[in-house]
């Protein structure tokens, strides 16, 4: 089996890589064309801002090119959020592969007497779990976030989180899957989401 | 709900783990993979490793460290210690290091601050604060708290957010190895103060203290090292006794 990893500037994904060969398998780390078409799974990672990262994957030819492919995708942390319909992360129109847009968490946002810091950032539950990428996991699993954007409820919601208000942990939409968080360091919950996906 | 986190620190020099530690089953108790790979099975929610190498050599050892740890653990991995610049900062994220911290070479140079942010994103960048009371203040120090600087503990750590630090990591040197507990008043004057989450550190020596850190501290993580290596205190036991008191914890 061959898993590809989308390579472009949005952030180290070492730690993707490590995950992966954790799990015994092999992958490539490339933004090659030919490469990513025959792959029989793909990763679209993601850290860093939204507008940079979508003007590097226009400029490449890869916003094209992701909403095309028909084989397995998971994008991950920003690589959810761009695939998404739009951002608010300085206004920034998104690949669109998931009819849902994302926003930001207001600063200041309090729960009781406990304040809502942003980025919403460390271990948090995710629920009504739906989908082949959770099968094996607990309702309520923990998970390994860090950003300050997250896509809104809707139909393609596959599990769900909450932080100053719900948001979708994961989406999926026909051969696409996302998750917000960090699977590759979210413990043995995130591995087994990992694991799911490459024998999709 | 978001959780509490429980993070262990080891001290590393040249490769190995510097103080001392008391676990059994272990044929090198100073192996920092070994530990690694324990606590993180023991339920960790991070783990932090302190690099007090100070030759060129010791650093490859540790790039070569980082690479084993990373490998080996499913958990986020902050390293720190003797982190000057964005090249030694890209090299230990090459290695899978999750994110780094930095501490005097912030104090000697605040655009470094702004500089990784921009270069790596905020949630890699762990300001650590070492903290001292002196004369009615709390005052910024440096060279593991030696040296005391002109900045007020407060001020810096708002200056820290506002440069584009991602987490502080608070260590009160008054606190430290005294097992007496967290510094609460002053951790939760800069977590209520800060928009970023505040890393608790110095003074751990009973669960309660974590449970004070967590309520009266405001804290949004705790850090410690002997405690759990000298296993006076189990992390699996720590979280659920601190569920027990309604604290939020990944268990």
């Amino acid at each position: 089996m061959k898993t590809v990893i989308i390579k472009y500037n949005a952030g180290n994904v070492q730690s993707v890589m490590y995950a992966l060969e954790r799990l015994g398998a092999s992958y490539l780390l490339t933004d090659d064309e030919g490469e990513i078409r025959s792959a029989d799974k793909v990763i679209f990672p993601g850290v860093g801002e939204a507008s940079t990262a979508m003007a590097y994957l226009r400029q490449r030819g890869l916003d094209k090119l992701i909403p095309s492919l028909k084989q397995p995708v998971l994008g991950t942390c920003v690589g959810m959020q761009l695939m998404c319909r739009h951002s608010e992360e300085n206004d920034t129109t998104c690949m669109g592969i998931f009819e849902i847009d994302v926003r930001r968490f207001p600063a200041n946002a309090t729960q009781g007497t406990v304040r809502l810091k942003v980025p919403h950032t460390g271990w948090n539950s995710i629920h009504d779990l739906r989908g082949p990428l959770t099968t094996g996991l607990p309702e309520n699993a923990y998970v390994y976030f860090v950003h300050s954007y997250a896509a809104d409820m809707c139909e393609h919601t596959t599990a769900t989180c909450h932080y100053v208000r719900p948001f979708s942990a994961m989406l999926h939409r026909d051969n696409f899957y996302a998750a917000q968080f960090h699977a590759e360091i979210s413990g043995d919950a995130g591995q087994r989401i990992l694991e799911n996906f490459l024998t999709l | 709900m978001l959780t509490k986190r429980i993070i262990p620190c080891l001290d590393i020099k040249d490769g190995r783990t510097v103080k001392g530690t008391n676990f059994v089953n272990l044929r090198d108790a100073g192996d920092p993979v070994s530990l690694a790979a324990i606590y993180a099975q023991q339920g960790a929610d991070e783990l932090v490793f302190l690099d007090i190498t100070a030759t060129v050599d010791g650093r490859k050892t540790l790039i070569k460290l980082v690479r084993n740890v990373a490998h080996t653990i499913n958990i986020p991995f902050t390293v720190g210690g003797g982190i000057s610049s964005v090249a030694d900062v890209s090299a230990l994220l090459n290695a899978g290091a999750d994110k780094i911290s930095i501490n005097s070479s912030a104090v000697r140079n605040p655009d470094l601050i702004n500089e990784l942010a921009l270069e790596f994103g905020s949630q890699c960048v762990v300001v650590a604060i070492d903290t001292r009371y002196i004369n009615g203040e709390h005052i910024v120090h440096t060279h593991g708290g030696r040296q005391p600087t002109e900045l007020r503990t407060l001020g810096w750590a708002k200056e820290i957010e506002s440069r584009g630090g991602g987490e502080i990591l608070l260590t009160s040197m008054d606190t430290d190895g005294t097992k007496a507990g967290f510094a609460l008043a002053l951790t939760a004057q800069v977590s209520g103060d800060a928009n970023i989450p505040v890393i608790a550190s110095g003074g751990a020596g009973t669960m309660d203290h974590f449970v004070d850190v967590f309520t009266t501290g405001q804290a949004d993580a705790g850090l410690a090292a002997s405690i759990f290596h000298f296993k006076e205190i189990e992390i699996p036991v720590l979280k659920g006794y601190l569920r027990g008191k309604g604290i939020e914890m990944r268990v």
